[in-house]
């Protein structure tokens, strides 16, 4: 698997608040939207569909920060997301940390810094070899998280939970609502800063090592400098979503949460939902939670019982592999591109005068 | 400007689907008139542990349907069976218990099956918290015995804990007195996840009780090549060997052992090493083995009869192949733990009625459960369910196994019911209990 590098850096794009390119006025309707959300619907909207939705997406940005933005695969998501929660944890329980947003900050702070240091070898190897080194860093911490006891406090199971942490005077364990806009408020500001990155000098570095290593460090890119720092961010974004993931989401986790799998479900949110783009991690987490819950939702509709659970488990392997397959192949650039295509082609058949101009300006900078 | 549509579209999206799944989902049920109980199961009919689960599965179902179909429920209350596949992943879990949580077609939800000790530790926060309780019999946090810091955890007959004092009770036994277990070597080789260790605080205490050595060795998950462990086996020089190993992880041991030259009628596997699937790839190696068998296999139990007549002979069985798996160790675990809960529900409704029960409802039901000889005659399941007596201070409520040897065919059992030293075991789970009430500062509740 190999990340197709994008013929041009995107100056147009850059330019815009949300390196998405989605109006104001839009993004705060989705905002208003997602507020609303407990509002309008039920808990298990709410904490079930929605919450893991935006925190596999944030988990996303932060792989794409890396992959889809400087070019270096990694398969060590789960891994970072793992450190996050189990530094949170630690932070918690052996360092007496009783408020959950500093706790959780820090612990991105220190997945950062493991993430710096799994970043170096990719100073010096490149492509296929990177994506090893990460695969390394993903089984040395399912390695480390069960060997020793300190990190899930020396009890029997190597299960965390977090003893009582207060969430601006909240309880972490308690209302739904209350983590679901603690989640939400990180989320906006994690994205709004990841966004603002990428259209800073650091992303146009990012952007140009991707595309071609040599050729930024012709025109003077530090190239060492700029690839650890796009490996340390990522895991900062990772590891806030490793814990989020871990106490917010599911309360009580282990290292099962993070495991090969988790790092491959991360890496095809951002295939599917889309490589190098902000919003498409967000598409792309909600496709992938939320596809095996339509089959099952639809399956016990419509035919019954009489579907064997397992099956449908193994349909669901079937169609995400065939999506992957035809992603890849077709349409690198994921569901993001796919549905600005279809919206710009939906504006064309329904013209106004004015309209007709904007939409034949918007097609060239994508 | 497509992308303003876009990003509007999406907004739009979201809050449809808000509404239209609050219509779908079902919220908090009426205590209607409905006369079905909903029951959840969490299975894993696919993934790497399938095998022994949808046996496991299938044993639940033909009790349920044998319920349904023979007795018309549970005094009237027949069972609406749902299941939500997991691949025995505890995320998954979470979902899954979401969304079963609330009941459905007005039955609430009176206990979930976890059928999995990670999922039971993913979700005993959010069932404290919405008041059902959690089946995992057999598995689950020993220390969840004690039923006053874990009022909706039940870790029914026999805790990873009592499998340790089981396996150090046996072996005395064989070598003809505790006092002959002084200076002996026993050596775990476990499978290297909780369920594998989860047994190691009581080998050590027992260790010091009895004077022997207990070495502790880990396999890495799958362990289909053991060499490496079963060298540092033999360089032990062990008097026993206790396997802790699950899957594919078994039979490799055993022929590996037997490659290095380690007497196998000398091991015994704990509860869930101790499967028909196991032994089959083993071979010869596995002839004289032995587990531990909270609810061991065959087909020579009274249930098995009423079974097959009203289920496997009338073709509603769940099992894909009848003749195989019929009375296999996973199986009848499926039939005990139904007949568990049809048996806590039983209580309950003498105290509540006999209308579907709400969870804290099965709560009361399944800590006043009291299952005497008689009552075992009557369910048929003499020799397969060891006696047992549940309260809020006793989770586990029976705490006793037997010992099966393979006989290249099928299990031979080898003993009567082995009881767990409660001395030993009851102060680790109280002191377990203690720090995990400290760590989540959960003030154990009391009891009148």
């Amino acid at each position: 698997m190999s990340v197709t590098p994008s013929s041009a850096l995107r100056p147009a794009v850059d330019s815009n608040p949300l390196a998405t390119g989605s109006s104001p006025l839009a993004i705060g309707l989705l905002l208003i939207a997602l507020i609303l959300v407990p509002f309008v619907s039920s808990e298990y909207v709410t904490q079930v569909i929605v919450m893991p939705v935006l925190i596999l997406g944030l988990a996303g940005l932060g792989l794409n920060l890396l992959t889809g933005y400087t070019g270096q695969i990694s398969l060590g998501a789960g891994g970072f997301m793992a450190v996050g929660a189990y530094a949170t944890y630690a932070l918690a329980v052996h360092g007496g940390i009783q408020f959950f947003p500093l706790a959780i900050v820090l612990a991105g702070v220190i997945t950062a810094a493991v993430g710096w240091v799994f970043g170096l070898p990719s100073v010096r190897i490149k492509g296929f070899y990177v994506m090893v080194t990460s695969l390394a860093a993903q089984f040395f911490f399912e390695w480390l998280f069960l060997k020793f006891p300190w990190f899930y406090n020396f009890g029997d199971v190597p299960t965390i939970s977090l003893p009582p942490m207060s969430l601006f005077g909240f309880d972490v364990d308690g209302s739904y609502v209350v983590r679901y806009y603690f989640t939400l408020s990180l989320v906006v500001v994690l994205t709004w800063m990841a966004s603002n990155l990428i259209s800073s000098h650091v992303g146009r570095n990012w952007m140009a090592i991707r595309d071609m290593d040599t050729a930024a460090g012709v025109i003077g890119i530090d190239s060492k400098k700029y690839k650890s720092l796009a490996f340390a961010i990522s895991a900062f974004y990772l590891g806030i979503a490793g814990a989020l993931w871990g106490f917010i989401f599911l309360g009580t986790t282990s290292i099962g949460s993070f495991q090969i799998d988790r790092s491959f479900q991360i890496l095809f949110i951002i295939i599917i939902g889309g490589m190098s783009s902000i919003r498409g991690n967000y598409i792309g987490a909600a496709f992938i939670f939320l596809l095996p819950l339509v089959i099952d939702h639809a399956a016990k509709t419509f035919v019954g019982d009489m579907v064997s659970p397992g099956f449908l488990s193994n349909l669901q392997k079937f169609l995400f592999g065939v999506l992957i397959i035809v992603f890849l192949i077709k349409e690198p650039d994921g569901i993001d591109k796919l549905l600005r295509q279809l919206t710009a082609r939906l504006w064309r058949r329904t013209p106004t005068k004015k309209d007709n101009e904007r939409g034949a300006q918007s097609e060239p900078n994508r | 400007m497509g992308k303003h549509l876009l990003s509007l579209g999406a907004a739009a999206a979201i809050a449809t689907s808000a509404f239209l799944s609050t219509s779908v989902v079902p919220t908090a049920p009426a205590q209607a008139e409905s006369m079905t109980q909903y029951v959840p199961l969490f299975v894993y009919r696919t993934g790497p542990y399938a095998s022994s689960g949808s046996l496991w599965f299938a044993g639940e179902r033909d009790y349920f349907t044998f319920i349904n179909e023979v007795e018309g429920g549970v005094n009237g209350v027949k069972f609406d069976i749902e299941e939500f596949e997991t691949e025995y992943n505890p995320d998954r879990a979470v979902e899954a218990y979401e969304r079963a949580k609330g009941g459905k077609d007005g039955s609430p939800t009176a206990f979930i099956m976890t059928h999995s000790t990670p999922a039971t530790y993913a979700l005993m926060d959010r069932a404290r918290e919405d008041k059902i309780p959690l089946f995992d019999p057999a598995g689950g946090p020993s220390e969840s015995k004690n039923g006053l810091v874990f009022p909706y955890v039940f870790p029914l007959l026999l805790t990873f804990y009592g499998q340790g004092s089981v396996a150090v009770n046996f072996i005395a036994e064989e070598m003809g007195g505790f006092e002959n277990l002084k200076d002996k070597k026993i050596v775990t080789v476990y499978h290297d996840s909780g369920y594998g260790r989860a047994s190691q605080p009581v080998m050590a205490e027992l260790a010091k009780k009895y004077g022997f050595i207990d070495v502790q060795i880990p396999v890495a998950h799958p362990g289909s090549e053991q060499a490496a462990i079963w060298r540092q086996v033999r360089a032990e020089k062990p008097d026993y060997v206790v396997l802790r190993t699950w899957g594919v992880m078994t039979p490799v041991a055993l022929k590996t052992a037997k490659r290095f030259g380690i007497d196998t009628s000398k091991m015994l596997g704990d509860v869930w090493a101790g499967s028909k699937a196991d032994m089959i790839p083993a071979g010869d190696a596995a002839i004289g083995y032995k587990a531990i068998a909270p609810y061991p296999g065959g087909t020579d139990f009274g249930v098995h009869a009423k079974v097959k007549e009203h289920v496997l002979d009338t073709g509603k069985t769940n099992l894909a192949n009848p003749d195989e798996d019929f009375g296999a160790v996973y199986y009848n675990i499926g039939l005990v733990n139904a007949a568990l809960a049809v048996e806590g529900m039983r209580v309950a409704m003498k105290k509540f009625g006999n209308r579907p029960l709400t969870g804290e409802e099965m709560l009361w039901g399944l800590e006043h459960m009291t299952i005497d000889a008689d009552r075992l005659e009557e369910l048929g399941m003499t020799g397969l369910l060891q006696q047992l007596k549940v309260t809020p201070y006793d989770h586990e409520g029976g705490g006793a196994a037997r010992i099966q040897e393979w006989n290249g065919n099928g299990w031979t059992l080898v003993s009567d019911w082995i009881e767990v030293d409660d001395s030993v075991v009851d102060p680790l789970i109280e002191a377990k209990a203690a720090a995990y009430a400290a760590e989540q500062g959960i003030v154990p509740r009391t009891v009148e």
